[in-house]
């Protein structure tokens, strides 16, 4: 269980987040090809090295964050929070 | 046996760690024994002459003690109704039922011993080659194998035993209390940090507990410190099973009260590995007599338990250890009748028995010698489990005969004692403190300054195998002729070797018995060990209670504020997800019938609810939902449905507008952490310019649908400050008012029976009373509760699908009879893309309503349409009906047919196949909707 460093809550236990999974720009839905659509949904890149995901920490602040994560060596280089940072909830 | 109970008992050892004042009785094998307080199961048996202690595996041959801690192979009993219990390190307690487990009838005779006789056929890959054809008998071989097995038994009938768990964050934290595992956690705890240290035995001191008096006062010496150390925490009776990535360790402790064993889950900033040293068999014939012991089960047994092993002692060494055995025995009364010390010549060829024991040993020089004690200390491995779970790769140390650590060790993870190298209790005490200095100094400002003192292993005589052929896996008995036949056929890489022999795969995982399993196959390669490599450790170190991972359960169930009021009223609970609900109160049918004529409630608070706040809210129902939200005016609700960027629908529910930049969403009472996160993730993720702040209300209000023809009539009775009339608050509208005086309540009028209805939100903490003045205003109406079993009778009947029941991972929007509601000509919204090229190709499963056309048959939910022997569809809905007085379906099927008046055929599951007919509607009662806008 690896830690990820949270921008709010700072290190945790990857069991308290959601993975959700690489990054990808979703495709323009009015032009999407159904070759870039299904890339977009099921194909992933899976590099061996550096990565950019996407982590919920859904069990923990609710916010999802950005990590840049080394497949092989689980070493997490940065993390960001994203920009929607909810209201008084 | 002979003599009086516990008479192989020496004298008293300055090392004892049993109280001679206080016996224990208990029974082994139906028969009464008695041990002292302190003793182990094994040392109790030892005590009291009982040589015998268990039957082999596979060969069902005759075994007794051997390496005498808790690895030991033999010493495998079922205690009370626990199965493989480490006898060895067990501690005896009054009133033990002890057992051996894998004999029949009894240790004595055992039937299974016939495998002995058949050895010679039950080879290497013996079953591998033997219970492969037929196939179809696999089922029967796999029982009769069972019963070979050499496990203990579970008793199904067994008290569940609860678990626990728990976390640690120390800053250093120490495997193996031993000598260096001691000195390392103390010189990291005087430097600052917090140390957790774990000891497997009951008390710290390794090795030195059963050494000579000065061992023993450094050992004190130590544990005095260590306890009275603040910044040092210490586990006795608990190991370290893994380490996983940035010390992430797992460590569980055993003998706690109530739990069997319990996990701790610790995450530290280092590791520091002092397992010490594990003493390896020799490999010889008749090396698994009972009577031939490691050296330092030897010296366990005497100078902890005071026990006599033997009465005649041969000793084979290759080291002081061996030496050491013979002092002890001596010093018991054990006539050592010969030391023979490899390290000056002298081999061993065979050990020899009468009646199934030891009864003497021959020597390379022709010499035969009658004994009934064999003590070999041949070697030692390192177990560097915990460095090879760190990304370490071991090494063989030619020097040594010993694998060690590998140079590229995790900068986080360190080694000392035994496992680094061997010397003088001073030299292993200052390279533990060095080391526990460099994990302070990583764990606390990151960077290690402090240099460790050269220590490696000293020169060693590589004693793995003799002449002759004997054991080399004791668990699995696998010898060195099944090792060298299974080289010979091809198996010659280690890790081949270990799969087709399976050596090294027993309960002792490798730790006894890898590196003679290597040395004999590098034999086999004339190949140096080195290059035959060795086996990768894997966790856990020890065997682990699955309760034990388990842990307790922390998964949570959540009432609604009405559900005493439900269990004090004859409702039956169902198990709903998270939710624990009222099934039904007696008689589902008679409540359908009851709200179909007059007036029902049913509760509803699991429904997910969030209220939704900003300028920007229908942009994001707009994005989230199928259909279009930009014109629902304030006080307009709206059935929704949500698929996912693939199409598929994940969830439903009906959305209202409370005011200008307000709205209130509900969605099914399982999905609302699902939508949630949905919600959060494309506002965080996607636009997070948008103003919507979502507040998760679920719990917030306690929620009741009231149905039937005179819902509205008794709700007028609480409520005053809403007109509840049809033309003032019409279908598909809210209103927000005062319910029974509670104000601030919700009142939606939709319905999911079918029936005019009105679902109320009402703050939660005011739940029960609106139940009950509800229950008690509406006695005038024959009122009655209903559960989730009428309501679902209901919703059939009117055609709803529920998400989940209906629809499955792969149902697109276009296959649930949505139509009408999925917009395409909206720019975008999440699935789209999909949703279109369904359209498109009309593709995919289309849901139907189905009539059985005998109206008694209700065939079982996800019963098959097969046609041409392909499945064409299945039944995802159905139910007796009691206002149609038939059955009633929903299903699945493909768009051929999905046309009303088809028959098609249904599977049920004992495969009578009945007909039904597709319906021209989903709803099989009041299609039209003409109730509903009452």
């Amino acid at each position: 269980m690896i830690l990820i460093p949270c921008p709010n809550c700072g290190p945790r236990n990857s069991s308290e987040f959601t993975y959700e999974g690489e990054n990808k720009e979703r495709p323009n839905a009015a032009t999407a090809t159904k070759a870039q659509w299904r890339n977009y949904l099921y194909l992933k890149n899976n590099p061996l090295g550096w990565t950019t995901e996407t982590w919920y920490h859904s069990s923990g602040c609710k916010k999802f964050l950005v990590a840049e994560r080394h497949t092989m060596t689980n070493e997490i280089r940065s993390t960001k929070a994203l920009g929607h940072q909810g209201g008084a909830s | 046996m002979s003599g009086a109970q516990g008479s192989s008992r020496g004298a008293h050892r300055p090392g004892e760690v049993v109280d001679r004042n206080r016996t224990i009785t208990f029974m082994f094998n139906g028969k009464k024994y008695k041990g002292l307080v302190g003793d182990t199961i094994i040392s109790a048996l030892t005590a009291n002459g009982v040589k015998i202690v268990s039957r082999s595996w596979k060969y069902h041959r005759r075994r007794g003690v051997m390496s005498g801690n808790y690895h030991d192979p033999n010493c495998h009993f079922q205690v009370n109704d626990e199965p493989n219990v480490r006898g060895a390190h067990r501690r005896l307690e009054e009133g033990m039922v002890v057992s051996t487990q894998n004999v029949s009838p009894s240790l004595k005779f055992d039937v299974g011993a016939v495998n002995q006789k058949l050895s010679r056929f039950l080879t290497a890959g013996f079953y591998y080659k033997t219970f492969i054809k037929p196939e179809r008998l696999w089922p029967t071989y796999e029982k009769v194998l069972q019963r070979f097995a050499g496990g203990g038994k579970v008793a199904a009938t067994g008290h569940h035993v609860p678990a626990d768990k728990r976390y640690a964050h120390p800053d250093v934290l120490v495997a193996g209390g031993g000598p260096s595992g001691m000195s390392a956690a103390l010189s990291a705890a005087d430097a600052g940090s917090s140390v957790l240290l774990v000891e497997e035995e009951y008390e710290l001191g390794g090795f030195l507990r059963w050494g000579t008096g000065d061992e023993l006062a450094v050992a004190q010496s130590l544990r005095e410190k260590v306890a009275a150390h603040p910044k040092i925490t210490t586990l006795t009776n608990a190991v370290v099973a893994g380490r996983y990535d940035q010390n992430w360790v797992s460590v569980i402790e055993r003998g706690l009260p109530v739990v069997m064993e319990s996990l701790i889950k610790v995450r530290t900033a280092t590791l520091i590995a002092a397992p010490g040293l594990i003493e390896r068999p020799y490999v010889f014939e008749g090396n698994d007599l009972p009577g031939v012991m490691l050296s330092t089960a030897v010296l366990r047994l005497v100078n902890l338990y005071a026990v006599k092993p033997g009465e005649r002692a041969v000793v084979f060494t290759g080291n002081d250890s061996g030496i050491a055995a013979a002092e002890a025995l001596r010093a018991v009364g054990v006539d050592v009748v010969q030391v023979v010390d490899a390290r000056h010549g002298g081999g061993l060829v065979r050990a020899t028995s009468s009646r199934g024991v030891l009864s003497g040993v021959e020597f390379s020089d022709g010499s035969k010698v009658l004994c009934d004690l064999l003590v070999v200390a041949a070697g030692w491995t390192a177990p560097t489990t915990l460095l090879n779970l760190s990304g370490n790769h071991p090494v063989f140390d030619e020097a040594g005969a010993r694998f060690v650590p590998g140079p590229d060790l995790d900068d986080t993870v360190f080694a000392t004692g035994g496992l680094v190298g061997d010397g003088t209790i001073d030299e292993i005490l200052a390279h533990g403190a060095a080391v526990g200095r460099q994990a302070s100094e990583r764990a606390r400002n990151g960077s290690v300054t402090t240099v460790a003192p050269a220590f490696s292993p000293d020169p060693h005589l590589p004693l793995f195998f003799g002449t002759t052929k004997g054991i080399v896996d004791f668990s699995e008995d696998v010898s060195s002729k099944d090792l060298l036949a299974a080289a010979h056929e091809g198996y010659d890489s280690v890790e081949l070797l270990k799969r087709y022999t399976t050596a090294t795969m027993g309960p002792a995982q490798g730790k006894l018995e890898t590196i003679n399993t290597v040395a004999v196959l590098a034999s086999a390669n004339g190949e140096s060990i080195e290059e035959t490599g060795t086996t990768v450790w894997r966790p856990p170190y020890v065997p682990i209670t699955l309760g034990a991972l388990a842990g307790r359960s922390y998964e949570p169930v959540r009432y609604s504020p009405m559900q005493a009021w439900h269990e004090s009223h004859g409702g039956i609970n169902i198990v709903a997800g998270q939710w624990m609900r009222p099934e039904h109160y007696g008689d589902a049918a008679k409540e359908v019938s009851t709200v179909r004529s007059g007036v029902g409630i049913i509760d509803v608070t699991p429904l997910g609810k969030f209220e939704l706040k900003g300028n920007d809210v229908s942009k994001l129902l707009n994005l989230v939902y199928v259909n279009k939200w930009s014109k629902l005016e304030v006080g307009a609700v709206r059935y929704g449905v949500m698929c996912g960027e693939d199409g598929v629908i994940f969830d439903d529910g009906v959305t209202g507008h409370l005011s200008e930049d307000r709205y209130f969403m509900s969605t099914t009472s399982s999905g609302a952490a699902g939508v949630y996160a949905h919600l959060e993730s494309w506002l965080q993720t996607g636009f997070p310019e948008w103003d919507v702040t979502i507040t998760n209300v679920t719990s917030a209000y306690a929620s009741i649908n009231i149905a039937g023809p005179q819902s509205r009539e008794l709700l007028s009775k609480l409520v005053s400050d809403v007109d509840l009339s049809n033309e003032a608050f019409p279908y598909m509208n809210l209103r927000t008012g005062t319910i029974a005086g509670v104000p601030g309540c919700h009142m939606w009028r939709i319905g999911f029976t079918g029936e005019l209805s009105f679902e109320i939100h009402v703050p939660a903490g005011f739940g029960a009373y609106v139940w009950e003045t509800l229950m008690e205003h509406g006695a005038d109406f024959g009122i009655t509760p209903f559960g989730l079993e009428a309501q679902r009778i209901m919703r059939l009947e009117k055609g709803h699908f529920i998400v989940g029941q209906d629809t499955d991972g792969v149902t697109q929007g276009f296959s649930a009879g949505i139509d009408w509601l999925i917009k395409l000509d909206k720019d975008d919204f999440i699935g789209k893309p999909e949703l279109q090229w369904q359209h498109d190709s009309g593709a995919g499963f289309r849901l139907v309503g189905i009539h059985p056309n005998d109206p008694k048959q209700v065939p079982t939910e996800a019963s098959q349409i097969v046609m041409d022997g392909t499945i064409q569809g299945r039944i995802t809905s159905s139910r007796f009906s009691p206002t149609l007085n038939r059955s009633i379906c929903l299903g699945l099927v493909v768009p051929a047919l999905a046309v009303a008046g088809t028959v098609v055929p249904i599977r049920l599951p004992n495969g009578t196949i009945i007909q039904g007919t597709v319906m021209e509607h989903h709803a099989s009662y009041d299609h039209e909707g003409a109730k509903l806008r009452g």
